[in-house]
């Protein structure tokens, strides 16, 4: 019944209505969020501490709160007003009193009216725009915090969050944290001024009108609190539902030549009435609350506005209080019926802050794993030797599963070393130690002498490199992409290394050329061109270590070759460290290490291993066979 | 020193507060409007095939909103009746006051259930009839050409089957409340009109001043809020972005440079959002203001109009009424104003996608494939290309016998992989035929083509789900016993008992929890447990680690047996497994027969075979020695390889 209750759904029914973040919603169960952080039901003290961040805007709080309690004021004396003009007009009519005193008596209060209006307006205003504010300048605090502390989260943490929940706290759990002040906050004290001092002034004009007219506030602030918590309840419940919706409709267009190929459309319609049908349903009995409590709520306070106008309309033929006395009761209870229809908000409001709050505190309040030491000195690379120290590792989600053991070796500035081995063997583990993405367990690696945890992250990092299997492409031009690691260079040396890399002509056939945007998703670059990409990137960044991860995978061999010679030069001031499974590519390295379960079981060049008939041998016949009976006339594999 | 001096000092220079000039984080702009037209008319028509199966549920609800409406204007009158023959002061009429209160038990228990009904009814209508746009729209992107699939990025469809589909439910329970509003609105103005002409006309005297004021402000709010929302949408793009790259930013150090640039993005969005704000409540001290005016001008000329007698009190107390409510309606009408722009713009993606057309499309009286067939494959003179000027096949020929193993070779781009596609009917030919079993696969069932296909990817996709599940994909009845023989039977068995959970086990979005190796084999078992005569393989292409490789090998010879196979081979121990090649290049076939024959001939597959590559696609066009290579080439997709080795040549 919008004539008393003007808003409409939107303000009181938080569903998501056009929320393009629907899928990746909180999922309870594994998300890390809810597993370790908000696990324990720290509400108060999350409400304590966004309620210290709104206080770093001293003058803004003070101000919205001051304008609250100026407008609810305001508000509180226009039904007086209004019955107080009523009066008059009958008072005249009844005593005689003067057409022209009354006149006067009624522009009077018409003027008062006006202007308590007016006023009303302006700190209404104020009171909603500071309240918004203040919210608005602790979500950009919040909003570059948790950037920060996403990038320097070490990967350990990465590897066991999943990005939905990550981005469902960013971005949902910032938003409810931000409306904590004016959703919450402000309208408690809105709340606490109107039906207070409210209260006082009708039970002080008349104690069984007042009572009357106060009798749906406890009924409706009730209703709507635990239909507000219901709805809350049920709203993850709903977003898991739209996330599995989501997730068989984006695998199926994702997967759509096998669907196509198996011709599984059927089946797959299936797959999506079940999820359709799941969510449609909860959406439905979610309705059926909110439109429930909303008609109880407007019947309950109807049936109040009924008893005052009948018992009060007694009491005025009893001649015990004046019309406008009566119209000022009405009017009061239409004033105080919206903000005690907002009970339900408010308690929302508190709840939503607390989780969402605490969810987004808990990720805040991590400890960094991987960081610079106190006394950390920038590295310094003089002959650019790199050591592994009887080093082990296992990672942190599995501590009893080691993935090296007491692995040691060396290389030095202008060598090749290539560590080959079974999937699962740990090459790739040691690559992630060198630019300490993880601490080893035990044992050191130093560069030139330095354990790399006492020099500083950005310096090592700079000064080691590892060009990844999958890069990341970001979504920006192509020379964005290719200087990402040195953003300050010339066109020149992006170009350069986009040669190397044997991209340049590829780069210049594209629409705009090096300034063609390029993205994540969608078809642009094939996974050699990626691959291609994290070269040329990391070549920019001209590392003293540079760790080629089995990133030539998708490669072609001959470009390969291109790509090797066109970087020997380049090799020779660094240390090259090859990861891979193409043997053709690794076997003239300077030395090769080949690991099984964690442990280096041969070690030597290529010649030397061969010779020594063990696990490598084994790997090069296996790859040799596939094609040796085809090559009568060549010796080997290059 | 190593470079790292050099370095250094670049960095240095640079470090003068210079912006980096290769710097950015997230996407530059928001690609998609988001406010069209307030009405669309073949929107709204478009839109009103999903509403019509619903329409008793709309009258209903439309008619619940009429009645509610009504009891919305009754109640003042009801007080205003109460008052002016209930409480004449000193001599009341009780009757006439219990006359009232029953009026008003009675108005407020019709207002109940109308609104009840009301609302209930448009919610579950509204939510139905998103969930049908969103099957409509579903359902025919499993149907669509996938050639549209193939350019049209799956990010990009769901937020047409999320976001989209959302503003439709809006717009639908929004043209309700709108209807309700604008009948309240021209209630109330009836009613005070009826109560009193002078009194009413005079308070509506402050419409013009409200209607002028929000023309000035609507277009300038509406700035600010697309502003806004634009800014919101930029900063939380940079932010998924860093979440997802994480490990880039982090292994190239980028946190300063990248923090400063999300620093000015959050700043920005601070920026709007504060000037939106300001805008969205610009309009409160204006209506309250207006509010107030009204409410003045009833108590100084309706107050001289009780007293002159002209009016009863009652009206005066029921105006006052009125008034407090009276721009709650025009309000909220401005609000819904931009959710249907919002949801026309939204309508618009939506029948985009609903009208692409359906280019392969089983013909009347087509006929159902049967496993019965003979299990072949032929080409007769296939022409075909995704752009028809630009034909990727030309007048290809060869045929597949039953029981019999083709391998497809070639460089990329001679259209291998269009061939393949071609018995699937993925898409429909130019000039020729294909035939499968003997029949014209544009006369078969799709359906029935599809279920005696089995096709083995290059990429395996799986499902979220369980191994077993995935397994059985193509043939939901298959038992258990049957899926284990089948993995046994390509050798995946050893590692998914070994997975925690062994078949049972849940397969990460992707099968990102298995190696690209083994999500092969388990889309070899699945091809295996479907079990049908024909199969069709494209091999991968990537560098798997020689175990695994080993592991497939094997299995691609059992997947084979008894089988036709079509097989776009890249590895040469396939090339040479196969009963017969057929050499594919610039689309046309080059040469065919057994590999000893080919050798013979000197062709391209024996200049191919004698480059010694891992893999056939490897080979680049300047060692082919085919300068008629690249006149086609350029000509064909322009695939990123293709084009790579087509400039290559253009420098020579």
């Amino acid at each position: 019944m919008r004539l008393l209750a003007p808003p409409t759904a939107h303000d009181h029914w938080p569903v998501p209505s056009n929320s393009q973040v629907i899928r990746g919603m909180t999922k309870p169960g594994n998300s890390f969020a809810n597993g370790e952080v908000a696990g324990s039901p720290r509400g108060f003290s999350t409400i304590a501490r966004i309620t210290r961040m709104n206080l770093r805007q001293p003058w803004l709080v003070t101000m919205a709160i001051g304008s609250t309690l100026v407008a609810a004021s305001l508000q509180l004396l226009i039904p007086a007003l209004l019955g107080k003009a009523i009066d008059q007009t009958q008072l005249a009519m009844g005593a005689g009193v003067s057409a022209a005193a009354t006149q006067e008596g009624l522009r009077n209060s018409a003027l008062v009216l006006l202007a308590v209006s007016v006023l009303r307006g302006l700190f209404t205003l104020a009171q909603n725009y500071l309240a918004e504010a203040v919210g608005h300048h602790v979500a950009y605090e919040l909003r570059v915090a948790f950037y920060e502390k996403i990038q320097s989260l070490s990967f350990s943490f990465h590897d066991q969050a999943h990005s939905a929940d990550l981005i469902t706290i960013g971005m949902l759990d910032l938003e409810g944290v931000r409306m904590y002040f004016s959703a919450a906050l402000v309208r408690t004290v809105l709340l606490v001024m109107l039906v207070g001092v409210g209260a006082h002034m009708l039970i002080s004009m008349n104690l069984v009108l007042g009572l009357l007219a106060l009798s749906f506030v406890p009924f409706v602030a009730l209703r709507s609190s635990i239909t507000q918590l219901k709805l809350r309840a049920t709203w993850l419940d709903l977003q898991e539902r739209l996330c599995v919706l989501s997730r068989v409709m984006e695998e199926n267009l994702t997967g759509i030549r096998v669907v196509r190929a198996f011709a599984a459309q059927a089946y797959e319609m299936l797959k999506f009435d079940r999820a359709s049908k799941s969510a449609l349903g909860l959406m439905h009995e979610r309705a059926e609350i909110y439109v429930r409590n909303i008609s109880a709520m407007n019947f309950s306070f109807l049936f109040a506005m009924g008893l005052v106008l009948s018992i009060g309309g007694n009491k005025v033929i009893a001649g015990e209080i004046s019309v406008g006395k009566l119209a000022t009761f009405l009017t009061f209870m239409t004033i105080l019926q919206m903000p005690v229809r907002q009970i339900g908000l408010i308690v929302d409001g508190f709840a939503r802050a607390s989780t969402c709050g605490s969810r987004l505190f808990g990720l805040l309040d991590l400890d960094i794993a991987i960081k610079d030491a106190a006394d950390a000195k920038p590295l310094e690379i003089s002959d650019g030797t790199l050591r592994f120290d009887d080093v082990s590792f296992a990672y942190p989600a599995a501590e009893n599963r080691p993935i090296l053991k007491n692995i040691s070796f060396e290389v030095r500035k202008s060598e090749t070393i290539a560590i080959v081995g079974p999937p699962g063997s740990g090459k790739s583990t040691i690559a992630h130690l060198i630019p300490r993405f993880y601490d080893v367990a035990s044992g050191v690696i130093t560069l030139d002498g330095q354990d790399i945890r006492e020099v500083t992250l950005a310096t090592l990092r700079r000064a080691v490199a590892v060009v990844q299997q999958d890069a990341f492409v970001f979504t920006t031009t192509i020379e964005n992409n290719i200087a990402y690691g040195d953003p300050w260079a010339n066109a020149q040396r992006i170009e350069r290394a986009s040669e190397s890399a044997q991209l340049h002509d590829y780069i210049l056939r594209l629409p705009a050329g090096y300034k063609t945007v390029v993205r994540e998703r969608g078809l642009s670059l094939s996974g050699g061109q990626r691959q291609r990409l994290a070269i040329a990137r990391t070549m920019m960044l001209r590392p003293s270590v540079i760790i080629f991860d089995d990133s030539t995978a998708a490669i072609d061999a001959a470009t390969e070759r291109r790509i090797r010679s066109a970087m020997q030069l380049f090799a020779k001031d660094r240390v090259t460290i090859i990861i891979g499974h193409r043997l053709s590519s690794l076997m003239h390295a300077n030395a090769i290490l080949f690991i099984e379960n964690g442990e280096i079981v041969e070690h030597g060049t290529h010649e030397d291993l061969l010779a020594k008939g063990g696990r490598y041998k084994a790997l090069y016949d296996l790859q040799v066979r596939a094609f040796d009976d085809m090559l009568p006339n060549q010796e080997g594999v290059g | 020193m190593l470079q790292g001096g050099e370095v250094e000092t670049e960095r240095d220079d640079a470090h003068d507060d210079r912006r980096p000039p290769h710097a950015v984080v997230g996407s530059h702009r928001i690609e998609e409007a988001i406010f069209g037209q307030a009405f669309d008319k073949n929107i709204v028509r478009r839109i009103w095939a999903f509403v019509r199966p619903y329409r008793t549920n709309l009258i209903v609800s439309v008619a619940a909103m009429l009645i509610l409406t009504g009891t919305q204007l009754l109640v003042p009158l009801i007080i205003r009746f109460a008052i002016d023959h209930g409480m004449q002061p000193g001599s009341g009429d009780r009757s006439a006051l219990l006359a009232a209160a029953c009026a008003f038990l009675f108005a407020i228990s019709v207002n109940f259930g109308a609104s009840y009904t009301q609302e209930i009814v448009i919610y579950k209508m509204a939510e139905k009839v998103l969930f049908d746009i969103r099957r409509a729209t579903f359902g025919h992107l499993q149907d669509v050409a996938l050639s549209f699939m193939d350019k049209t990025e799956v990010g990009r469809l769901m937020s047409r089957l999320q976001g989209d589909v959302n503003s439709m439910q809006e717009l639908l329970e929004t043209s309700v409340f709108c209807l309700g509003d604008i009948t309240l609105l021209f209630g109330i103005v009836f009613v005070m009109l009826w109560l009193d002409v002078r009194l009413g006309l005079l308070t509506f005297s402050v419409l013009p001043v409200l209607l002028i004021v929000r023309l000035f402000w609507l277009p300038r709010a509406r700035g600010a809020f697309m502003a806004a929302n634009e800014t919101n949408s930029l900063s939380n793009g940079a932010l998924a972005e860093a979440i997802h790259g994480v490990r880039a930013v982090q292994s190239m150090d980028r946190q300063q440079v990248n923090l400063m640039l999300y620093d000015d993005k959050a700043r920005a969005n601070l920026k709007t959002h504060l000037t939106a704000a300001k805008y969205a409540q610009m309009m409160v001290p204006i209506v309250d203001s207006l509010t107030g005016v009204a409410m003045a001008v009833v108590i100084v000329v309706g107050g001289s109009m009780v007293m002159s007698d002209r009016i009863d009190v009652g009206v005066m107390v029921a105006f006052l009424f009125y008034i407090q409510r009276f721009f709650d309606p025009i309000r909220s009408l401005t609000l819904q104003y931009s959710i249907m722009q919002r949801a026309m713009a939204s309508g618009k993606r939506l029948t985009d996608v609903l009208d692409v057309k359906l280019e392969v499309q089983d013909k009347a009286n087509a006929t159902v494939l049967t496993p019965e067939m003979d299990g072949s494959i032929e080409f007769r003179n296939v022409t075909f290309g995704y752009d028809p000027q630009h034909p990727v096949l030309k007048n290809v020929s060869f045929r597949v016998n039953p029981g019999e193993t083709v391998a497809l070779v070639g460089p990329t781009g001679s259209g291998k992989s269009s061939a393949m596609a071609l018995v699937h009917r993925f898409y429909d030919v130019q000039k020729g035929q294909v035939l499968v079993g003997g029949y014209d696969v544009r006369d078969l069932t799709q359906k029935s083509l599809g279920r005696q296909i089995a096709m083995v990817l290059q990429e395996p996709f799986l499902f979220t789900g369980t191994v077993f599940e995935n397994i059985r994909y193509h043939k939901a009845e298959a038992t258990r016993e049957e899926v284990i023989e089948a993995a046994m039977a390509v050798g995946a068995h050893s590692f998914i008992v070994r997975l925690p959970g062994g078949y049972d086990a849940a397969l990460c979005e992707g099968g990102s929890n298995l190696s690209l190796g083994q999500r092969q084999l388990i889309s070899f078992a699945r091809a295996l447990v479907a079990n049908t005569k024909i199969l069709v393989l494209d091999e991968a292409t990537a560098n798997i680690d020689s175990y695994t490789e080993m592991l497939i090998q094997k299995a691609l010879v059992r997947l084979l047996e008894g089988r036709t196979g079509l097989v776009i081979a890249h590895r040469l121990a396939t090339v040479r497994g196969a009963d017969r090649i057929v050499v594919l290049q610039n689309g046309k076939v080059a040469e065919s027969g057994k590999h000893e024959q080919l050798i013979e001939m000197g062709g391209l597959y024996s200049r191919l075979y004698r480059l010694n590559h891992a893999s056939f696609d490897d080979t680049p066009d300047e060692q082919l020695n085919t300068s008629e290579a690249a006149g086609y080439r350029s000509e064909a997709r322009s695939s990123g390889e293709t084009a790579h080795s087509c400039k290559r040549f253009a420098e020579r």
